[in-house]
């Protein structure tokens, strides 16, 4: 069974499904075929929750010369951790429930619409399998081709500029990405293998090159302010399966790449230019915040949360160097490591709760197209399912304890608290504005007098609807209610990975010092 | 005594001829194409003044690739020259701006 | 007995489940006995507990019952902490509850939000039992917003009207500010003692003062800011503003009036009885940290008073009968809070009780006056009402003067306990809040029977319509009320173990060793010396009403109920009079201090007008107009301008090789000659 490869299992897998749905054609059994495949890959990465999550170790792994040719040296390197794992399973799930969504409402070429996402999940699963820092590129890079094609092809009216916004965006810092890459391939004496580029010391000046093209490369896709503004475009246009792909997996790789890349590689870089990282993710909280408060479109405003949400995301991760220099000495902890887990809960939370958001929203498009927040009001009567639902997810969008949302807001504000009492407090805002954005929606949408007669004779949530939305609320409380699991899973792994980045041997004893 | 280079310079008289040629010629294609095959001529006169020259056999080798090639060529030329006729209606190289900025 | 203590909050939940989920299937009455049923059994279960632990002095219970996660070595769980304050609390939420889902069953009758209602109330007692039996930050910050989030449900319950979509939103964001506090001030306690269990948070708090005399600095890594500021102050400081939006203090008070927009059960029990006193709760449940900063005791005094007395003022001008019982609330809260800020936690707590029973009852009274005079709930158009409704009338009455302060009723005890707990306090603000609530004693009772008089007695003002139905509420409203009006009358009597005895284990610092076994209220006798004082001077009951005939709260009470009667019963001119010569004074009162025109125009508007240019000058203009855009025209116009180079000739192509290979030649050979 250990011989099993079941990392490019869960690549190929979906891979040779989608392919084998294309050649289906738009005859009849593409969507029962892209839902097999779909749910045989999930089933099979349960099998990563086997993984011995007390040593934190890269297991399951496997190696196998790619590239071997002209001097290069690519290697098809796979392995997961308790990092990668859950957001393995976040992604085999979300595509589950994307085949799912689209089951009714894709008319137009369906097997090509079920093809994508089915590429789309191995080709993440790809990402975060990479041990290798040129597979995980090509890898990195694959995954703009099928978002690209799901927000041409399936999209709304403008989808040509948001789809063409979005590839330069994100082309535009994978460039630089290339030639980081290629640089510390240079540097360390012909090897792509991460844990070699982890041992890699370089002077500070080129750690800073390095690491701001990691940025742009990997602020472009959680988004960062400020560059973030092809997010709410493609959201906007893209269908509803593509959104949530989207905001649920593609953000994701980001956070995921910051952690598993930017951070142990450069780290003193990283140190240097905290603050910089620090001010951004404030920033997307607060400003972006108030923006999503203003938003006319409900897809524009989730994803604008979505962006403020990923900012806590990258302020817990380049927390730790703080952090770290808090340590006086003694065995005490210095809750690093609970502000890197607190943003990969915040990650895993907004997989789906964003997910479930956008599938709200689509439920409401299907029956009336149009996303235009003042079109609705009063839906809560006609649709007292889907209120309840939509109500369950906007609060633990908004952090509501119990729900899924809250636990990495708090685990990131008790550990940000730890370094600074002031950057706790700004962050902390989003429970004042996050909440006022995402009930103010509810109830311009929900309640109020039916506004009207389209509104009137909406029908409430039917089976298949009903049944997505009921699974991700149970996931959402779930991790609400006992995140132990999530947590326990991550927790050797990130400690792991924090001895790489930021050493307590380093960075403690400067803060004994003082 | 006719020497090296009167076969160059001859060769390069007939290249010359053919630029000039294609940037006089406004009006038809096939003048065009039989520019090219005269450009490739004066190649192949300066192939086999070479390789007389110089004694060695590659020079007259190549030209045969080049003759065939040419060949070939002139024959694919002709071929796409036709279908151009046949769905434009015209041949006039001024009129087949198509791929203006 | 963990089997017990669990199944007293999951079995409301259990009811709320039931009634949600299936409340279609199951129909309006099997909803209402099933969460009924479900909120009465954990009634019974806590009286149970309450005989285990109080009465025959079982161990106090303090365990887990699961793990939620454990991060950094941090045990973060959700547990029990069961000792006499959790009890008592338990004891006031199942009771008030169980009346308001039997009230319901007769105020909601005609609703067709039957079950949706029933579940919501269901839930909400699970959540705040959740909050009251917590041992731990986590799970009373669960608990804390659980009930915020019933609460926005059931304000919002008719989700049709929009000043109740308007008022459950402003509810929940008012709220949501205290709970930033709340949030921070749980993460500067968990720095200090990697732990988010209570009993470990006093203890190192405790110790590490005793021993270390002087400030807890807050640098803690050399990047921390704030340097000088005492952690424990600060981080006593940020909860208590986690209570001030729960408990609706001055000046996150303004989403309590306007919550009077839900249906009036809820009122009665989240926005009075219950929900707004888990502020108080926790103050005293935390009181082993808050006896230790005395910054923030001052703080906590200065807020209550204010409270107290400047509600109490608003509430006079109110016309509508529940918005009269809204600020009164208010008040009474101040006077709790006061009570905590002068250390007399358990006369805070005991004011809690007292004012949950006579509160309740007088919320669901104004809610029986509701039904009969069909759903007018401005007392200008009421009057009379006591020759209709008899039962409605004297339990309003037990409930005003339970309010009052009238001696012999619970509201005597609890408050003349605060105001003596006022006196004897020795802290700076002590002064300004013995003030406040003492003269807050003459305006409650003057806002509360100037309501009573317009409500019950003198002309019928309504139209004819509604006075040929006049009629009394039917049993299934009247009999909570009398349940009700039952402790209103009696639980004063408690005032001898609640408030000043042992029932909370009162220790009174310095203390042996080996303190922590016992969870209790604790207070530091020899710098906060009221209620060991009071304690001293408490000789019986009889002594203590006769002591109250002493203090100046008493008559200014009688004073206040007075001029209600004269303004209002017998001379109009009264009313006149101050109306036109403190015209300025009323308009202040009715705007509430402008306080909620302030935070729609100046708040909530900037907070738009924020986000609109930020949207518009950042994101459109800046980011997306000059950056994306700007990158995009730079291409475009460079791309025109080459693209003239592209002539689609044959020959220009041609020539243009020609000269380039020329060009390449003539390079090549002038680099390799020289």
């Amino acid at each position: 069974m250990s011989d099993w490869p079941i990392l490019s299992f869960l690549i190929w897998l979906p891979v040779l499904g989608g392919i084998a749905v294309l050649m289906l054609g738009d005859r009849a059994g593409a969507r029962e075929g892209a839902l097999i495949f779909a749910v045989l890959t999930f089933l099979s990465s349960l099998v990563l929750l086997g993984y011995d999550s007390k040593s934190g170790e890269m297991a399951y792994t496997q190696s196998i010369p790619w590239i071997n040719a002209f001097g290069i040296e690519i290697n098809y390197m796979l392995g997961v951790d308790g990092i990668s794992i859950p957001l393995i399973l976040l992604n085999t799930f979300t595509t589950v429930i994307v085949v799912l969504a689209g089951w009714e409402v894709i008319q137009y070429k369906v097997a090509q619409y079920m093809a994508a996402f089915l590429i789309m999940e191995g080709i993440v699963n790809g990402v975060f399998v990479a041990m290798d820092s040129m597979l995980f590129y090509i890898f990195f890079e694959a995954m703009l081709i099928p978002m690209f094609l799901i927000i041409g092809v399936w999209g709304g009216p403008d989808r040509i500029y948001a789809t063409i916004k979005f590839f330069l965006y994100t082309f535009l810092g994978s460039v630089f990405l290339l030639i980081s890459l290629i640089y510390l391939y240079s540097k360390s004496g012909g090897s792509f293998t991460l844990t070699d580029l982890y041992a890699l010391e370089l002077p500070i000046e080129a750690q800073m090159l390095v690491f701001f093209s990691f940025l742009l490369a990997f602020g472009v896709k959680i988004p960062m302010w400020p560059v973030h503004t092809w997010l709410p475009d493609a959201h906007v246009e893209a269908p509803t399966g593509g959104s949530v792909i989207l905001a649920a997996i593609t953000l994701k790789v980001g956070g995921y790449a910051f952690l598993r890349i930017a951070l142990p590689i450069v780290n003193d870089a990283a140190l240097q230019m905290d603050w910089l990282v620090i001010g951004l993710s404030l920033f997307a909280v607060i400003y972006i915040g108030f923006v999503a408060l203003v938003q006319d479109d409900m897809k524009k405003l989730v994803a604008y949360s979505s962006i403020a949400h990923m900012g806590f995301v990258t302020l817990g991760l380049f927390l730790i160097f703080r952090l770290q220099a808090t340590y006086l000495g003694g065995d005490g902890s210095t809750s690093a490591v609970m502000a890197m887990q607190g943003s990969m809960v915040q990650m895993v939370s907004h997989g789906f709760i964003s997910a479930a958001m956008f599938l709200c929203i689509g439920v409401l498009y299907d029956r009336m197209h149009t996303r235009e927040i003042k079109a609705y009001g009063g839906v809560a009567g006609r649709m007292p399912w889907f209120a309840a639902f939509f109500v369950l997810f906007a609060m633990a969008n908004a952090g509501l304890p119990g729900t899924s949302g809250f636990v990495g807001e708090f685990l990131v504000i008790l550990a940000t608290a730890k370094a600074n009492i002031w950057i706790a407090g700004l962050a902390g805002l989003t429970l004042i504005i996050g909440a006022a954005y995402t009930l103010w929606l509810v109830r311009r949408v929900l309640y109020g007098k039916v506004t009207s007669s389209e509104v009137d004779q909406l029908q409430d949530l039917n089976r298949r609807e009903f049944m997505i939305l009921g699974t991700l609320a149970i996931v959402v409380l779930w991790l609400g209610l006992w995140p132990h699991p999530l947590t326990n899973m991550m927790e050797a792994s990130l400690a792991n990975l924090l001895e790489v980045t930021a050493p307590l041997s380093e960075l403690g004893a400067k803060g004994a010092v003082k | 005594m006719i020497g090296l280079s009167h076969y160059l310079v001859v060769a390069a008289i007939l290249f010359a001829i053919s630029i000039a040629g294609m940037f006089l010629n406004r009006k038809n294609m096939l003048v065009l194409l039989m520019c090219i095959e005269l450009m490739l001529l004066a190649v192949n006169l300066n192939f086999i003044a070479f390789s007389h020259y110089m004694d060695d056999m590659a020079g007259q080798i190549f030209v045969f690739f080049i003759l065939t090639v040419a060949a070939a060529e002139a024959a694919i030329g002709l071929a796409i020259l036709v279908v151009l006729f046949r769905s434009r209606r015209t041949i006039n190289v001024q009129e087949l701006n198509g791929l203006k900025g | 007995m963990e089997t017990v203590y669990l199944a007293i909050p999951l079995a409301p939940l259990f009811g709320a489940i039931i009634a949600g989920l299936f409340g279609k299937q199951i129909g309006r009455n099997l909803s209402h006995w099933v969460t009924t049923g479900s909120v009465a059994l954990a009634f019974l279960l806590s009286l149970f507990v309450f005989k285990h632990i109080t009465l025959d002095g079982g161990a106090v219970y303090n365990g887990a019952v699961y793990t939620w996660a454990v991060v950094d070595n941090v045990k973060m769980e959700i547990g029990f902490l069961i000792d006499n304050l959790t009890i008592l609390m338990m004891l006031v939420v199942t009771f008030v509850s169980l009346m308001v889902h039997i009230y319901t069953i007769g105020y909601m009758h005609d609703d067709p939000g039957y079950q949706r209602f029933f579940s919501y109330i269901s839930l909400f007692t699970f959540a705040m039992l959740m909050l009251v039996m917590s041992n731990n930050f986590l799970q009373l910050f669960f608990g804390w917003e659980a009930v915020g989030l019933v609460s926005y449900l059931l304000i919002g319950f008719w989700y049709e009207k929009d000043t109740a979509v308007y008022a459950n939103m402003k509810a929940f964001i008012v709220n949501r500010i205290g709970d930033l506090g709340f949030l921070l001030g749980i993460a500067i306690i968990l720095i200090y003692t990697s732990s988010l269990d209570y009993t470990v948070a006093f203890e190192k708090f405790e110790v590490h003062k005793m021993n270390l005399p002087g400030i807890f600095p807050l640098t803690v890594g050399p990047l921390t800011a704030l340097d000088g500021v005492d952690a424990l102050d600060l981080a006593l400081v940020l909860l208590f503003i986690g209570a001030m939006g729960k408990s609706a203090q001055v000046p996150l008070h303004v989403w309590l009036p306007d919550s009077m927009e839900g249906p009036t059960p809820i009122s009665a029990l989240i926005h009075a009885a219950t929900m707004v006193t888990a502020g108080i709760f926790m103050v005293a449940r935390m009181s082993p940290l808050y006896e230790l900063s005395d910054i923030a005791l001052n703080v906590i005094l200065t807020v209550g008073a204010t409270t107290a007395f400047f509600m109490g003022l608003v509430g006079i001008v109110q016309n509508d009968i529940k918005r009269v019982i809204a600020y009164s609330t208010l008040s009474q809260l101040g006077y709790m809070t006061v009570a905590l800020g002068a250390s007399a936690y358990s006369a805070a707590v005991f004011h809690l009780m007292t004012h949950a029973f006579f509160k309740a009852l007088l919320f669901l009274a104004a809610g029986s006056v509701i039904i009969a005079m069909h759903h007018e709930q401005d007392m200008r158009k009421m009057g009379g009402l006591r020759r209709y409704m008899p039962i409605t009338y004297w339990t309003a009455l037990i409930g005003s003067l339970a309010l009052i302060g009238f001696p012999g009723f619970s509201g005597f005890f609890s408050k003349d306990l605060i105001i003596e707990a006022v006196h004897k306090s020795e802290l700076v603000m002590a002064d300004y809040a013995y003030v406040m609530v003492v003269l807050g004693v003459f305006v409650t009772a003057f806002y509360t029977f100037r309501m009573f008089f317009m409500v019950f007695h003198g002309d019928e003002r309504m139209d004819d319509h509604t006075l040929a139905h006049l009629r009394e509420s039917p049993k299934v409203v009247t009999t909570p009320l009398i349940l009700l009006a039952i402790p209103s009358v009696l639980a004063g009597f408690l005032i001898d173990p609640v408030a000043l005895g042992d029932f909370f284990n009162q220790v009174l610092l310095p203390v042996k060793e080996g303190f922590r076994e016992v969870t209790t209220i604790m207070v530091d006798g020899s710098k906060h010396a009221a209620i060991p004082e009071l304690r001293e001077s408490y000789h019986g009951i009889p002594g203590f009403i006769l002591h109250g005939f002493l203090s100046p709260a008493v008559w200014l009470a009688a004073a206040g109920a007075a001029l209600a009667w004269y303004t209002y019963m017998k001379n109009d001119e009264v009313a006149d009079w101050f109306y036109d010569h403190f015209g300025w004074l009323h308009k202040v009162l009715s705007e509430k201090y402008y306080l909620d025109a302030f935070n729609q125009k100046v708040l909530a508007n900037g907070a738009l007008y924020l986000g609109n240019s930020l949207w518009a000058l950042g994101d459109k203009l800046l980011i997306d107009g000059l950056f994306v855009g700007g990158t995009v025209k730079v291409v475009k116009r460079g791309a025109a301008l080459i693209s003239r180079l592209q002539t689609g000739y044959l020959y220009h192509y041609a020539f243009s090789m020609v000269l380039g290979v020329t060009l390449m030649v003539a390079w090549i050979l002038f680099v390799y000659s020289s």
